[in-house]
């Protein structure tokens, strides 16, 4: 039940509605629980509706912090 | 997809979990409980443990709404769908619940009850509105991510006018069950369990933020890293866990800060707080009752309130004797100590809960195949 994707605002509807693509499959949602989204947003979904903005800064600085472990492997090898 | 692949990516995986080889302590174990049947899923699919150092163990928590149900609950679910004019609406897991005598939901539809499966909250409402001659119940069950919507089914029914919409409310607490968990003899007394750590849940800490874990931290020194649902998120916080074990602290921290707020979502959680009020207690499958850790619908909503509305007796009714889901959901014990794990009890026929929703252990095992070759060489050698 909690396994759920971020998903990609591709339209918003009337009535506090999205349609959103999860991995190319179009579904209406609701935005009832969450503010300002525009199309181009990324959400977090569950049973129905957007739980919150996927923050695309701070997603970046997770991978970023991913990243920086490949520099202290290499540092363990040298 | 965006988001995803990078999350998934298999190199960089490798890479963490190199990292965290590199920096465990050889001469200390290392216990972590992921609180979420998410986590347990993601780390079943990816073979998470595999990569693992072998002093580093994973522990199963419970958070599975479909396994923690209590089947007495589930009972009262059957009992509802079996009343004439009545149609009992659910999330579509809930369906094969096992209860006594091999009875499930989903027998029940075929026997002639009105059972229909919704994807969101908003469809059972939509159903009532077709219906109007008929009663329509939602079977409404989860932690903290699921009851915003049954909040705003409610709701919704209120401002339409509909009489004929209640709700089975069961739904329960992240936080609570934790601190149950921390406290329960097997931690404490025995040591029979036991917990350097936690993975904090990504989507139930979406709406109650990071900081309902700042307790479990402080109170029981016990660090709980939030994780997002993907492999790579669950092995960062894997490192995170063993970081602040190795440097003695025991703090609140945030891998999951891309969707995860301090303070959670505002919105929801003041639209849960206006609908739902705390129980004082709740059974769980394996916990036992379980003081405040589950929600009732407040009075001045008595009227969608299913429980109100008809008889629903608490029923208490013990799980399959050959079950061993209650220890599993405790952390004891793991799916293959189960003498029926994958031979009478499989996803297609499944004699406890645990094996019943993706995010239970056992179907989270049995499902990614880690026991099914060991299983094949018995049956050949028989
Ligand atoms: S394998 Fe089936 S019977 Fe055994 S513990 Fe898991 S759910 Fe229960």
């Amino acid at each position: 039940m909690c396994l759920a994707i971020p998903a990609y605002v591709e339209q918003l509807i009337t009535g506090d509605q999205a349609i959103v693509n999860l991995c190319g499959v179009r579904k209406e949602i609701s935005l009832v629980l969450v503010e300002d989204i525009v199309v181009g947003d990324y959400i977090i979904i569950h049973a129905g509706y957007a739980l919150q903005k996927l923050d695309q800064r701070e997603a970046e600085r997770t991978l970023a912090m991913f990243a920086e472990i490949t520099t202290l492997n290499n540092n363990d090898i040298s | 997809m965006k988001y995803i692949d990078e999350f998934r990516e298999g190199g960089m995986a490798r890479k963490i979990a190199a990292r965290i080889a590199a920096e465990v302590d050889a001469r200390r174990r290392y216990h972590f409980m992921e609180f979420c049947g998410g986590h347990t899923h993601a780390i079943s699919r990816y073979g998470l443990v595999d990569m693992l150092p072998d002093n580093v163990q994973m522990i199963h928590g419970p958070g599975c709404p479909v396994c923690v149900l209590p089947v007495g609950r589930v009972e009262n679910a059957i009992q509802l769908a079996q009343t004439p004019e009545l149609i009992l609406c659910t999330y579509g897991d809930m369906l094969r619940i096992p209860t006594a005598n091999g009875m499930s939901l989903l027998r029940a539809k075929a026997q002639g009850a009105d059972v229909r499966m919704v994807y969101s909250s908003e469809d059972a409402i939509k159903i009532a509105q077709q219906n109007p001659q008929q009663q329509v119940v939602f079977f409404a069950i989860g932690f903290e991510t699921t009851t915003p919507p049954t909040a705003i089914a409610i709701k919704k029914a209120q401002a339409l006018g509909l009489h004929n919409f209640s709700v089975f409310c069961n739904h329960v607490l992240t936080p609570s069950a934790i601190s149950h968990i921390l406290q329960s003899p097997e931690v404490r007394e025995f040591g029979v369990v036991s917990l350097d750590g936690f993975i904090g849940p990504a989507h139930v800490s979406v709406v109650i933020g990071s900081q309902p874990y700042q307790y479990f931290a402080e109170e029981f020194q016990k660090p709980v890293v939030i994780a997002g649902f993907e492999p790579l998120d669950v092995l960062q916080a894997i490192l995170m866990l063993i970081r602040q074990i190795n440097a003695g602290r025991a703090k609140v921290e945030n891998e999951f800060t891309r969707a995860v707020l301090p303070q959670g979502n505002i919105k929801a959680q003041l639209l849960v707080a206006e609908v739902f009020e705390l129980r004082r207690s709740f059974e769980w499958r394996g916990l036992g009752l379980v003081p405040y850790s589950a929600l009732k619908i407040k009075s001045c909503y008595a009227e969608y309130d299913a429980e109100q509305r008809f008889p629903v007796p608490a029923l208490s009714i013990a799980d399959n004797k050959a079950c061993e889901c209650g220890a599993i959901l405790r952390g004891i014990k793991q799916p293959q100590d189960c003498k029926i794990f994958g031979t009478v009890c499989t996803p297609e026929n499944p004699i406890g809960s645990c094996m019943v929703s993706s995010e239970g252990a056992c179907a989270a095992y049995y499902s990614y195949g880690r026991f099914r070759n060991r299983d094949l060489c018995t049956v050949q050698n028989n």
